[in-house]
C-alpha cells in the first residue's frame, strides 16, 4: 500500500517537474529566436534611443498601446510611456512641455492651437448605427437618433418604420465607443438604455436576434447579420468619413508643440513609423481609418 | 497486510525518509490552499475598503445612482445588491423544487433504465460551461422572452423594452445552472436515509408517495438544506452566463427590467475602469465576497447541526 502511494506521489511530482521544464525552456527558446531576428534586420534601429511620453485620450488607448508596443519592438532602445488622462489634459500637457505627444480624440480648439499645439491627425474613427436586418428603416436624422437614445422616441413608427418598440442597445459606461457616440450627439450620461452590453460581439449578437433593436458599433466590425442605417442620408464608408460628410466620426489627433520636424528624434521616428505602410496596417488593425 | 510486507523489506532508514517526504509534500499542498484563501481575503479587504471611505459607505451601499463616468460621478450600488439578492432568491424558488423532485425521482421512483438516462443528463448539465448557457440564453431564451414582453406590455407607453434581456431571463438561466448541484446533493441525502424508516412506513400501510413525502424527505432535511445553500452560492457567484442575458443596466429588480448583478457589474466595467471607479469595483467584489462568506458560514453551521442530529 504505502509503496503504491509513494510511487504515485513520485510519479505526479515527476509529471509536474516535466511540464514546468517544458514550459520554461519553451519560453526561453521563443525569446532567443526573437532577439536573433531583431538584431539581424534592424541594426540601425538600435542607434535610436530615448524616452518619450504620450498623454491623453482614453478612446485612443488601443491605438496608442499598439503603436507603442510595435514601435518599441522595432526600436528596442526606445521607451514610449503612454498614459490616458483625457484629451484636454493631454493637449494641456503638450503645451506645458511635460509631454511629447498629446492624444486627443477631437480636433484642437483655437486657444489650444494658439498656445503652440499642432494638430496632427493620424486616423479617423467611424461609428456605425446598426439595426436588425428585417427593419425597413434605412435613414435617421441626427435629431431622431438623439430622441431615440434619450428615450423620447420609443417606437419605430415615429421615425418612418413599422410599429414596433425600439430596443436601445448601448455599451457599458467606460466604453470608448459609447463615450464617442454620446459626445458626438451631445447626450453624455443622459441616455436611457435598454441594454448595456460589455462587448462589441454581444452587441452584434443582440441586434441580429432582437427585432426592433438599434445599437452603435465601430465601423470595422459591421457584417451581414445586421443592417447599417444612414445618418442624414449618408452611409458610413471610408470615403464619406474621409470627406467628413458622415456625422458620426471623429479624428484621432496626436498633438505636438510645434510641427513634427521640430520634435526630438524619437518623436519624429514615431510619426514616420505611423505614416509608413506598417503604421497604416497598425491603424487598420485597431479598427480605424488611416489617412491617405 | 501489504503494508506490513513492505515494512519488512524496507529498512528503517528508507521508511522514515519516505514517510517524511510524503508528509512534507502533503502538508505543503494543504497549506497552499490556506495561503490562497488568506491572501485573497487580505487582498480583497485591502483593495475594497479604501473606496468605501473615499466615497462614503452610505453613498456606495445605499444610493441608487450608478454613473461612474459622469462629470460628477456617483457610485450607488443599492440596485445592484438588490438585484443579486432577488435574482438568487427567485432562482432558488424555481430551481430547488425541480431539483429536489428530480432527486426524489432518481432515488426512489425511477426504474433503473430511466435512471441510466437521467443521471448522465444531470451530470452533463453540470459540465456545460457557463458561457454556453449564456449564448443559448442570448440566442434562444431572449427572443422568446421578448415575444412575451411584447404581448404583456403591448399597450404600455412607459415600459422600456428590454429585448428579452431582463431579470426573468437571468433567473431562468440561473435556475437551470443550480439544478445539478441541488439534484446531486439532495439525491445522496435521500439515499442516506436509513432503509428501516422506509420499511416501517410502508409496513404501517402508507403508500409509496406518502412514505417519500412524509418520511424520507423530512429525514433528508439537513442534506437538502445543504443543497439549497450550495445552490445559493453557485447562483450568487455566477457571472458569465447572466452577463449575456440580463441586459446589464442598473435598474430596480423587476422581472421585465434590464438589470445588473454584483458579478456582472465587475465583469462589464473592470477592463476600462480606472482610479476611483476601479476601486469601487473592488468594493463590489468585497460585498460579493462578504455574501459568499456568509453563505459558507451558514453552510458550516448547518452541516454541524446535521451531523449532531444524525449522531443522536
Amino acid at each position: 500500500m504505502r509503496r503504491g502511494i509513494l510511487k504515485k506521489v513520485i510519479f505526479m511530482a515527476a509529471v509536474v517537474i516535466l511540464i514546468l521544464g517544458v514550459l520554461l525552456t519553451g519560453c526561453k527558446n521563443n525569446k532567443g529566436i526573437e532577439k536573433k531576428g531583431e538584431s539581424k534586420t534592424l541594426v540601425e534601429a538600435n542607434s535610436l534611443n530615448g524616452k518619450i511620453l504620450m498623454l491623453g485620450s482614453t478612446s485612443m488607448e488601443k491605438l496608442s498601446n499598439a503603436l507603442a508596443e510595435s514601435f518599441m519592438a522595432d526600436y528596442p532602445n526606445t521607451t514610449i510611456y503612454v498614459e490616458f488622462v483625457g484629451s484636454g489634459a493631454g493637449i494641456e500637457a503638450v503645451n506645458a512641455g511635460t509631454a511629447d505627444i498629446g492624444n486627443s480624440s477631437r480636433t484642437l480648439k483655437a486657444e489650444e492651437k494658439a498656445s503652440g499645439a499642432v494638430e496632427n491627425i493620424v486616423a479617423l474613427d467611424g461609428i456605425a448605427i446598426i439595426v436588425d436586418s428585417a427593419n425597413p428603416v434605412d435613414n435617421l436624422s441626427v435629431e431622431q437618433l438623439q430622441e431615440i437614445y434619450l428615450g423620447n422616441t420609443n417606437n419605430w413608427r415615429s421615425v418612418g418604420g413599422v410599429s414596433q418598440p425600439i430596443v436601445v442597445i448601448g455599451r457599458e459606461s467606460a466604453s470608448g465607443t459609447r463615450n464617442a457616440f454620446e459626445e458626438l450627439l451631445k447626450i453624455e450620461d443622459t441616455c436611457a438604455y435598454s441594454n448595456e452590453l460589455d462587448s462589441t460581439g454581444a452587441v452584434m449578437a443582440k441586434v441580429s436576434s432582437i427585432p426592433g433593436a438599434i445599437a452603435y458599433v465601430s465601423l470595422d466590425v459591421v457584417n451581414d447579420t445586421v443592417k447599417v442605417v444612414a445618418i442624414e442620408g449618408v452611409l458610413p464608408m471610408e470615403e464619406t468619413i474621409k470627406e467628413g460628410s458622415y456625422p458620426l466620426c471623429r479624428p484621432f489627433v496626436m498633438a505636438t508643440k510645434g510641427s513634427i520636424s521640430e520634435q526630438n528624434e524619437v518623436t519624429q521616428a514615431l510619426f514616420a513609423y505611423l505614416y509608413s505602410g506598417k503604421g497604416t496596417e497598425l491603424i487598420k488593425s485597431v479598427g480605424l481609418i488611416p489617412l491617405d | 497486510m501489504e503494508s506490513k510486507f513492505a515494512s519488512i523489506i524496507g529498512t528503517d532508514k528508507t521508511k522514515t525518509a519516505v514517510e517524511k517526504t510524503a508528509r512534507t509534500i502533503v502538508t505543503a499542498c494543504g497549506l497552499f490552499t490556506v495561503i490562497a484563501v488568506l491572501s485573497i481575503t487580505v487582498y480583497m479587504v485591502l483593495n475594497g475598503t479604501p473606496a468605501l471611505f473615499l466615497v462614503g459607505i452610505k453613498e456606495i451601499l445605499f444610493s441608487t445612482t450608478w454613473k461612474p463616468n459622469a462629470a460628477v460621478p456617483s457610485y450607488g450600488i443599492l440596485y445592484v445588491i438588490l438585484t443579486s439578492i432577488t435574482g438568487t432568491v427567485l432562482a432558488i424558488f424555481i430551481g430547488v423544487p425541480i431539483g429536489v423532485l428530480t432527486a426524489v425521482f432518481l432515488a426512489e421512483v425511477a426504474p433503473k433504465k430511466l435512471t441510466a438516462i437521467v443521471r448522465p443528463g444531470v451530470e452533463l448539465l453540470a459540465g456545460i460551461p457557463s458561457v454556453v448557457y449564456g449564448l443559448l440564453g442570448i440566442l434562444l431564451l431572449n427572443p422568446l422572452m421578448y415575444r412575451l414582453e411584447l404581448k404583456l406590455f403591448e399597450n404600455s407607453a412607459t415600459h422600456r423594452f428590454t429585448g428579452g434581456s431582463n431579470l426573468l431571463s437571468a433567473v431562468i438561466v440561473l435556475a437551470i445552472m443550480i439544478l445539478p448541484t441541488v439534484i446531486n446533493i439532495s439525491e445522496s441525502a435521500l439515499r442516506a436515509v436509513p432503509v428501516s424508516y422506509k420499511q416501517a412506513s410502508l409496513a404501517l400501510g402508507a403508500t409509496r408517495m406518502q412514505t417519500i413525502f412524509k418520511v424520507i424527505l423530512p429525514g433528508a432535511k439537513s442534506g437538502i438544506m445543504t443543497a439549497i445553500v450550495l445552490g445559493v452560492g453557485r447562483a450568487i457567484g455566477e457571472a458569465m452566463a447572466i452577463s449575456l442575458v440580463s441586459g446589464s443596466v442598473v435598474n430596480f429588480p423587476l422581472p421585465f427590467h434590464s438589470v445588473r448583478f454584483l458579478t456582472t457589474a465587475i465583469v462589464s466595467e473592470m477592463s476600462y475602469a480606472s482610479g476611483l471607479h476601479r476601486q469601487v469595483l473592488f468594493t463590489i467584489g468585497l460585498v460579493l465576497f462578504a455574501f459568499i462568506m456568509l453563505i459558507n458560514f451558514s453552510l458550516m453551521k448547518l452541516l454541524k447541526r446535521g451531523g449532531e442530529g444524525n449522531g443522536k
